[in-house]
């Protein structure tokens, strides 16, 4: 077994932004981003590592929320936003390099979503 | 100002196995910038996790990667053991860091034969896949499959290696590293292969770190990040060494490779001799309820399993996030600023798992 113990800590989508920047200036690296569908909400992982400590944030957002890109802060984010994207629908602002839902091309359109009407008119499936 | 053109490469490519597209844009025969494709493959393997039981996905975990499919297994496992508070079998332990190891020297030999190729050194290759072929023979000696080895499951392993089989493996293990060290002098000494990869693809430490990458791609630049030393499985009680290089281009990340089957080897060596008798597996009851990030160090480097479950025998969520999809971000810097064809090889130089990536 592993024989680390993951934190987990809850926060605002406001105050993501924030605690990034602290996870960037105390050295940490960004292992990953990822996305779960939850009943009607999205939770998002970002986790985070340094000297083995894996420390994770999480933010809960609907499917009409838009989060905002870490990618000015950990320039290899856009990889995990991009994919959020494509899988989930869900809408990221100010990506590094945007593939406008490109990166993953799925034979269904937003697979994880969980409702697709609140999507924009060109993201409709 | 020069004339920027755009100049595609792949997916289909002579050096690529798997598909990836790369824009690259040139001012001359200089590279000054990337933008990386990949969705070509994606098979939605994390979507089957609300079909499938959990104890049945370990199936499907494996076969996310064709190389590394062992530790996919394994990790997975290491997951759900850890949400229902499953304490493995010392022995069940001890085998899978045996098979985890077997899983490394065979990726490290298959790319060290792919990257041979790719600098047009043929038999070169042709001796690391020779090598690599006494490997996949022990697998399937003793899991019964070359590349998916079905091994793994929750609560311990499936097979058994007998003691006898194991003191057969370490002496052949004698053999095997002396064909390995002929090989890597080639790789490590050889002047012409030097003079091919030195100063290519260049990757500093503080970029390797903070742009995420992972495994030898990291350690290729002087990052010491090795799951392995987090201890878990049998790994907290086997010693090593981490193999770093501080040269940061492409004879860094070969060299790192190159040096780690020797650690491989000698982590094999060290679970047989302290390997205990016992069961290999509990049983298993339930479901899981909760979730678990379970992090372990891949050939190619840090794989996550995040895994999510509410008490059914179906898991709400499966994430795999494989160390090629981060050692992305770091591909584009190094190929910024390198000559056009220096490309094939530094693609290569991240052993790049396509597969793994889209799940």
């Amino acid at each position: 077994m592993t024989s680390e113990i993951p934190e987990t800590v809850p926060v605002e989508t406001g105050n993501l932004i924030g605690k990034v920047e602290e996870f960037r200036d105390g050295g940490y690296r960004l292992v990953q981003i990822n996305c779960s569908k939850i009943g009607d909400v999205y939770e998002i992982n970002y986790s985070f590592d340094k000297d083995y400590r894996f420390r994770n944030l999480r933010i809960t957002v609907t499917a009409d929320t838009e989060i905002p890109s870490i990618s000015g802060m950990y320039w290899g984010a856009f990889i995990y936003e991009n994919e959020m994207h494509d899988l989930f629908g869900i809408r990221v602002r100010g990506m590094n390099i945007d593939f406008k839902g490109h990166l993953f091309t799925t034979a269904v359109k937003f697979p994880f979503s969980i409702a697709p009407s609140t999507l924009t008119k060109d993201e409709k499936p | 100002m020069t004339k920027q053109i755009i100049v595609p490469f792949g997916p289909q490519h002579p050096v690529l196995p798997e598909p990836i597209h790369l824009d690259l844009v040139l001012e001359d025969e200089r590279v000054v910038d990337v933008i990386p494709s990949i969705g070509y493959i994606h098979r939605g393997f994390e979507k089957l996790v609300e079909k499938r039981e959990y104890t049945e996905y370990v199936y499907i975990a494996e076969r996310t990667c064709g190389i590394c499919s062992f530790i996919h297994g394994a990790t997975y496992c290491q997951g759900i053991e850890q949400i229902m508070n499953i304490d493995v079998p010392e022995r069940a332990q001890y085998l899978r860091v045996i098979w985890s190891e077997y899983s490394r020297l065979h990726s490290h030999l298959l790319w060290l034969g792919l990257f041979a190729d790719s600098f047009g050194f043929e038999n070169l290759f042709m001796n690391a896949w020779r090598i690599r072929e006494r490997i996949l023979d022990v697998m399937e000696q003793t899991t019964g499959g070359r590349v998916i080895q079905g091994s793994c499951k929750i609560g311990g392993v499936r097979r058994d290696i007998a003691n006898e089989k194991l003191d057969e493996m370490r002496r052949d293990l004698d053999t095997t590293e002396r064909e390995i060290r002929d090989l890597t002098t080639v790789f490590l000494q050889d002047n012409s292969i030097k003079h091919r990869l030195r100063n290519v693809g260049r990757l500093s430490k503080e970029d390797a770190y903070h742009l995420g990458a992972s495994g030898p791609t990291a350690r290729g630049s002087g990052v010491a990040i090795d799951l392995r030393k987090t201890g878990y499985g049998a790994y907290g009680k086997l010693n090593f060494q981490l193999v770093t290089d501080s040269c940061g281009d492409c004879y860094g990340r070969c060299a790192v490779r190159a040096q780690e089957l020797f650690t491989s080897i000698d982590l094999i060596r060290q679970a047989i001799q302290k390997i205990p008798d016992g069961p290999i597996d509990i049983k298993v009851s339930g479901a899981p309820n909760g979730e678990f990030f379970t992090r372990a160090e891949q050939p190619r480097g840090e794989l996550v399993h995040y895994l999510k479950g509410n008490g059914t025998k179906f898991l709400v969520r499966s994430r795999i996030r494989t160390p090629t999809l981060t050692n992305i971000p770091p591909l584009v810097r190094m190929l910024q600023g390198c000559e056009l064809a220096d490309v094939p090889v530094i693609v290569l130089s991240i052993d790049p798992c396509i597969s793994c990536t889209e799940r």
